[in-house]
């Protein structure tokens, strides 16, 4: 077991992709030359050329729909996207495109498709930088979603996106890419939309993605002071969700707190608290709370932005108020 | 072309070349975080551009957008104070260095998404041409834009529909990491405009009376009603893509090469006569420094003692706008909610009040 960067993960699995798999290629911008915005394909284009690991022109529209004819020809693109505000510009590619031809096609093409790129708030990057979309994509019937919180699992889930047939996206976080986390290569994955409970307890649960997930964890350690034992479920897919794990913690629990950094409106955690309280309103001691960003777009200044996306405290005070209710 | 005129653009150059270093200074000490894409190396192409342009037209950049906000007249306080995230910044603290806007002085914003300043631009000069004025818009934007689709599909509505926009390609050769032979097909971007039968020139960025001179006579051409023009400023950004990028994927020689042919070396150059060096002058005795520096006087160029007070003066505005920006407060959530909800007027949206 060795400790790795989240970027040296995903380097990794593309490696270990590209050398099992003639087909596998990738395209982005500064991909090759300059090893890639975050260093994940940071030497591949000196081992593999570049027809497997090519530059591209800022077209994100028509690079990712390069991605899905190729893929409809029998390659398996990893399309890099720079950051996924980007991936705005690529949507008609992504939503009419690669989730629907495998539909619209009777099932004839496989879309063996990987969209890798990083979301969220990351330090003042600004309004159009600090985004997040996966509202956005994971309301796309056909389109799947993974969100890696640690390096283990961004390994893991890159690979087995990349070896699915259906168009997968691999969002990435900016402030996770050097992070650092135990690595084993040969450790034996979990299914790729499976959640994890990453901390046990039983009086409230807890449910986060991405970098969220640390950040809760965070919050448990100090709740955990208290005399407050939260679980925290690593969610680890948006799409699919997976239901019975986050419901089987809620039957222990009766109590969940949903933690997102997306904005709060019509948000991710919008779609977890409407099917769980389906599945379990009955088993529930309160109502289901939600610590989201603000409705608002990212603020430059410091010190608003990250008054702007859920914080350790925010998340420690509402599961505070959580266990207190009757 | 007149000295006043000469002096003023060099003066803005010195400014600009200052402003950015004090910027990546105070970077480099934490005042100011974030992505900061700085202009050194460029100046000549939005100077020479800008002095070109009159007080009624629009400006539209991109996230490498200072200085251009700068020579529109933007006061540099207010740039800094925004490039530090602070309320007296020109938009609140809320944009941030890339995202700089002045209604008062129609610099319609830097945008960061690559290609946004095309549609923009053509939406301002639509609407200029709806109310048959004479203003003129400039959109700016980098050789690494011109392969996304809003580079053909808007010169193809500006050409279309004749609308009063000059296109102003900063090609420094780099899209970050990615010279512009492994970008583009063609890399003579001013080729391109011909597709749309736009009238395009390539000018000498790095000089900026040339620079100065085409803008001038293609805003003519616009402003006369003849539809977009199309200007490709061949230039070259001496610093990292941003503060966050080293720059190395450029040979030292290449960067060498542009730093040898500095625009603002070539303005100095032009706005005053040749001076002898202190080699040259020991050659030829003093008594000649005395004519030479006579005749400067008289004739009214400047002179180096000129060009060092010129320094000085932008030195000492590049440090107010520092300090300004240092004290100023940083904006509180009030601020963010009052920027988020200041034009809906009067609305009922049935929030429910918190
Ligand atoms: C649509 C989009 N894709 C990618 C990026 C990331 N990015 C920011 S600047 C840049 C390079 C732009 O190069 P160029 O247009 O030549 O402008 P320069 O920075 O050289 O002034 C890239 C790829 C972006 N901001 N927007
Ligand atoms: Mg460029």
């Amino acid at each position: 077991m060795t400790e790795l960067l989240y970027w040296q993960a995903l380097n990794r699995a593309m490696d270990a992709e590209m050398a099992a798999d003639e087909t596998v290629f990738t395209l982005g911008e500064d991909v090759g030359l300059y090893g890639g915005t975050y260093r994940v394909t940071e030497g591949l284009m000196a081992k593999y050329g570049e027809w497997r690991v090519r530059d591209t022109p800022i077209s994100e529209n028509s690079f990712t729909g390069l991605g899905i004819g190729a893929a409809l020809t029998g390659l398996r693109p990893v399309v890099e996207i720079m950051t996924v505000n980007f991936a705005l510009l690529a949507m008609d590619a992504l939503v009419n495109m690669a989730a629907k031809i495998p539909f619209m096609s009777g099932g004839q093409f496989p879309m063996p498709l990987v969209i890798r790129m990083p979301g969220g708030v990351a330090r003042q990057l600004g309004a159009q930088h600090s985004q997040r979309l996966e509202h956005m994509l994971m309301n796309v019937p056909g389109l799947r979603m993974v969100v890696p919180a640690t390096p283990q699992d961004a390994y893991w889930q890159l690979r087995q996106a990349i070896r699915s047939d259906d168009p997968i996206i691999v969002l990435e976080h900016e402030l996770l890419y050097f992070s650092k986390g135990p690595m084993d290569e040969s450790a034996v994955a979990p299914a790729m939309h499976q959640a994890m409970v990453r901390r046990r307890g039983s009086a409230l649960t807890c449910i986060a993605y991405s970098r969220m997930a640390s950040l809760a964890l965070e919050a448990a350690d100090t709740l955990a002071q208290e005399g407050i034992a939260m679980e925290v479920i690593d969610l680890r897919s948006l799409s699919p969700i997976d239901w019975q794990t986050c419901q089987q913690s809620v039957e222990k629990t009766h109590r969940l707190l949903i933690v997102e950094e997306d904005c709060r409106f019509a948000g991710a955690g919008a779609e977890m608290a409407a099917t769980l309280q389906e599945r379990c309103f009955y088993l529930l001691d309160a109502p289901i709370q939600r610590v989201a960003g603000m409705d608002i777009p990212t603020p430059f200044n410091g010190a608003m932005e990250a008054a702007s996306i859920p914080r350790s405290a925010d998340i420690i005070a509402a599961a505070r108020a959580l266990t207190a209710a009757a | 072309m007149d000295r006043s005129v000469m002096a003023a653009m060099l003066r803005d150059m010195l400014l600009a070349r200052a402003f950015e270093e004090q910027a990546a200074q105070e970077y480099a000490q934490g005042n100011v975080a974030g992505f900061l894409h700085l202009y050194p190396g460029e100046e000549a192409v939005a100077v020479g551009v800008l002095h070109a342009a009159e007080p009624g037209d629009y400006v539209v950049s991109t996230y490498r957008e200072h200085v251009h906000a700068i020579v529109r007249g933007v006061p540099p306080r207010q740039v800094m104070a925004e490039i530090f995230g602070k309320k007296d910044g020109i938009s609140g603290g809320m944009g941030g260095s890339m995202h700089l806007f002045d209604r008062e002085r129609r610099f319609l914003g830097g945008y960061a998404i690559v290609g946004e300043t095309f549609p923009i631009a053509v939406g301002a000069a639509y609407a200029v041409a709806y109310r048959k004025l004479p203003e003129a818009v400039i959109c700016f934007f980098g050789d690494g834009a011109v392969n996304q689709g809003t580079f053909h599909e808007s010169l193809n509505m500006a050409a279309l529909w004749k609308l009063p926009v000059l296109f102003v390609c900063e090609n420094n050769h780099y899209q970050i990491g990615t010279e512009i032979h492994r970008h583009s097909a063609m890399v003579e971007v001013h080729k391109r405009a011909c597709a749309y039968g736009i009238p395009a020139e390539k000018v000498d960025g790095m000089d900026v009376l040339t620079v100065h001179g085409a803008a001038r006579r293609a805003l003519e051409r616009v402003r006369a009603g003849d539809g977009p023009q199309f200007l490709e400023c061949e230039t070259y950004r001496y610093r990292g893509h941003s503060m966050a990028d080293p720059g190395s994927y450029r040979p030292a020689v290449e960067v060498n090469a542009f730093v040898a042919n500095d625009p603002i070396a070539a303005a100095i150059h032009h706005a005053e006569p040749h001076y002898p060096s202190a080699e040259e002058l020991q050659c030829v005795g003093p008594d000649c420094v005395h004519r030479f520096t006579e005749h400067c006087c008289a004739e009214g160029h400047l002179d180096p003692a000129a060009v060092e007070q010129l320094r000085q003066e932008v030195g000492a505005i590049v440090q107010d706008a520092a300090a300004f920006a240092r004290q100023s407060p940083a904006p509180e959530m009030v601020d963010v909610q009052a920027a988020f909800l200041r034009n809906r007027r009067f609305e009922t949206l049935m929030e429910d009040p918190q």
